[in-house]
């Protein structure tokens, strides 16, 4: 315990960071993906074509390597995050939104096509009937998956350690490089680090779904 | 629900309209494009002989960049067989009549879901050695996937195990078989063959969380790359440095994509033939696929 206290300031600054990671990641990643969904059920080919392609790319690609390619590789066409904690939220937010795409799209699919078909009679375009009718319904059926997606880019947070973000995950491969004998009590206080984000959260997406669920 | 259900078949305005659209979309798309292209041109990244190494049995590039692919093959191998056989282990166990056992399978299989996969990959590499396990980075890489994955697979095979015929159960027992019997015997193969489809994507998301070996200095194919890289750095300056990098990308986004293409070739071959009556979905859940450790809500 005097460890843990000893190193109070950089745990609890690492986790900061985690969780700001996580946080402005899922909410780029939300909005990104949520386009990219509307992009894949559009009455226009090309973007739907551009759609899928981005999300079979980066549904194909590790994290890693994503993560790699916009810190080592971009650099040749001369462009540069202003800073590694920038880089890991593009790295993030870029893989994370292709799999919110897909949980979209399957709520997409599970809205009846009755309720499309009766937008469209009341003459809804694309754009209006996307919005007002399919997305709203959609969202609410895809908390689970959506929570998940977003509990799940939590713990991948935990990569930016190797590309020199000082999250948890760093913290911890210093301060058990640094006190080989406390061990168990790194680990502990990390992991207990990360739970504290994702299990509050798998709650919380509990209750929502619950006040939010569509009865069919 | 089709995607026709949102939209009417165009006309002839909103056609023109949409090809208005693909035109000025694809005039973007092409500007952007170029413009990297064009960046790429100014920094010399397109010369043929700076690409020609990634094809040069002389420069040991090919050689060092298929071994790295093997070393990342050999861990997802060996993970994917051990993740399975305990995976089915604990889904049995997780179906336990037996509280004593389900519980704690149960707690088991929602930590290792709730941990991240490079924590746990850290742990075997620090911690186990110093209670006496002899650790390597190929070993803690294999058994941190296989902590992991166990997890998720028990799961999926839980949901495989129940989605067999209630009837298929009850007949096992009229027959007097025991407990064990129906499960080794009727219930786990068939929930295997079902899930079949499911257990090649997961190949797909173990094979993306390999690279987290590159962290932990396992010679993948990425820190291959990287120490290639380095290599060349040393002699050459930052001259193949890109294109170690695009190659390195390319090859798992190609491997993974043909292994999704066997994931769906597997699932049409086991919906079309009688025997394995398919589940109807056997798409792994977005999050599962994003790797590094799955969601932790279950639903119920």
């Amino acid at each position: 315990m005097q460890f843990l206290s000893d190193n109070s300031d950089l745990l609890w600054s690492a986790f900061l960071t985690t969780l700001s990671l996580a946080v402005v990641s899922g909410v780029c990643a939300l909005v990104l993906g949520t386009v990219l969904a509307g992009m894949r059920v559009s009455p226009v080919p090309p973007l739907r074509g551009l759609a899928t392609f981005y999300v079979e790319v980066f549904r194909n690609t590790p994290l890693t390597v994503v993560f790699f390619f916009l810190a080592f590789g971009i650099v040749q066409i001369d462009l540069q995050f202003p800073s590694r904690f920038i880089t890991a939220v593009a790295a993030l937010s870029l893989y994370t939104a292709a799999f919110v795409c897909e949980a979209l799209r399957s709520g997409i699919n599970a809205v009846p096509p009755g309720q499309a078909e009766a937008a469209r009679a009341l003459g809804l375009t694309f754009g209006q009937s996307l919005r007002q009718v399919v997305l709203p319904q959609a969202f609410r059926t895809v908390v689970p998956p959506l929570g998940n997606v977003w509990i799940a880019l939590a713990k991948n947070t935990s990569i930016a350690a190797g590309f020199a973000v000082t999250d948890l995950t760093a913290a911890l491969q210093r301060l058990a490089n640094a006190n080989a004998d406390q061990l168990l009590s790194v680990f502990a206080a990390v992991v207990a680090g990360y739970l504290v984000i994702t299990l509050p959260s798998a709650w919380l997406i509990r209750v929502v779904e619950n006040r939010v669920a569509i009865v069919r | 629900m089709s995607s026709t259900v949102l939209f009417d078949l165009p006309g002839p305005r909103a056609r023109r309209r949409q090809r208005i659209g693909t035109v000025v979309g694809a005039l973007v798309i092409v500007a952007l494009v170029g413009l990297a292209l064009y960046r790429l041109y100014a920094n010399g990244q397109l010369e043929g002989d700076r690409w020609a190494v990634l094809f040069d049995p002389a420069s040991g590039v090919p050689q060092a960049l298929g071994e790295g692919l093997l070393n990342t093959l050999s861990v997802a191998a060996v993970g994917m067989v051990l993740a399975t056989l305990l995976g089915a282990l604990l889904a049995v166990g997780r179906l336990s009549d037996h509280r004593w056992v389900r519980i704690p399978v149960g707690v088991l299989i929602e930590f290792f879901r709730a941990v991240p996969l490079l924590i746990l990959i850290l742990f075997c590499l620090l911690f186990l050695p110093t209670v006496g396990v002899p650790m390597t980075a190929f070993r803690a890489l294999v058994l941190g996937l296989t902590l992991y994955n166990m997890a998720v697979l028990a799961e999926i095979f839980r949901a495989g195990i129940l989605s067999v015929d209630r009837g298929q159960r009850e007949a096992a027992f009229a027959l007097g078989m025991r407990k064990t019997q129906v499960m080794t015997l009727v219930l786990l193969p068939q929930a295997v063959r079902r899930m079949l489809p499911v257990l090649v994507a997961q190949l797909v998301v173990l094979l993306k969380d390999s690279s987290l070996g590159f962290i932990v200095s396992y010679l993948e194919l990425l820190r291959t790359a990287r120490s290639l890289v380095e290599f060349f750095n040393f002699s050459f300056g930052n001259r193949y440095t890109f294109q170690l990098y695009v190659a390195a990308g390319l090859i798992y986004i190609i491997v993974n994509v043909l292994l999704s293409q066997l994931a769906k070739y597997v699932e049409k071959r086991t919906r079309r033939s009688a025997k394995a009556a398919a589940v109807d979905d056997v798409e792994l859940p977005a999050d599962v696929q994003m790797g590094g450790g799955g969601g932790t809500v279950t639903k119920a």
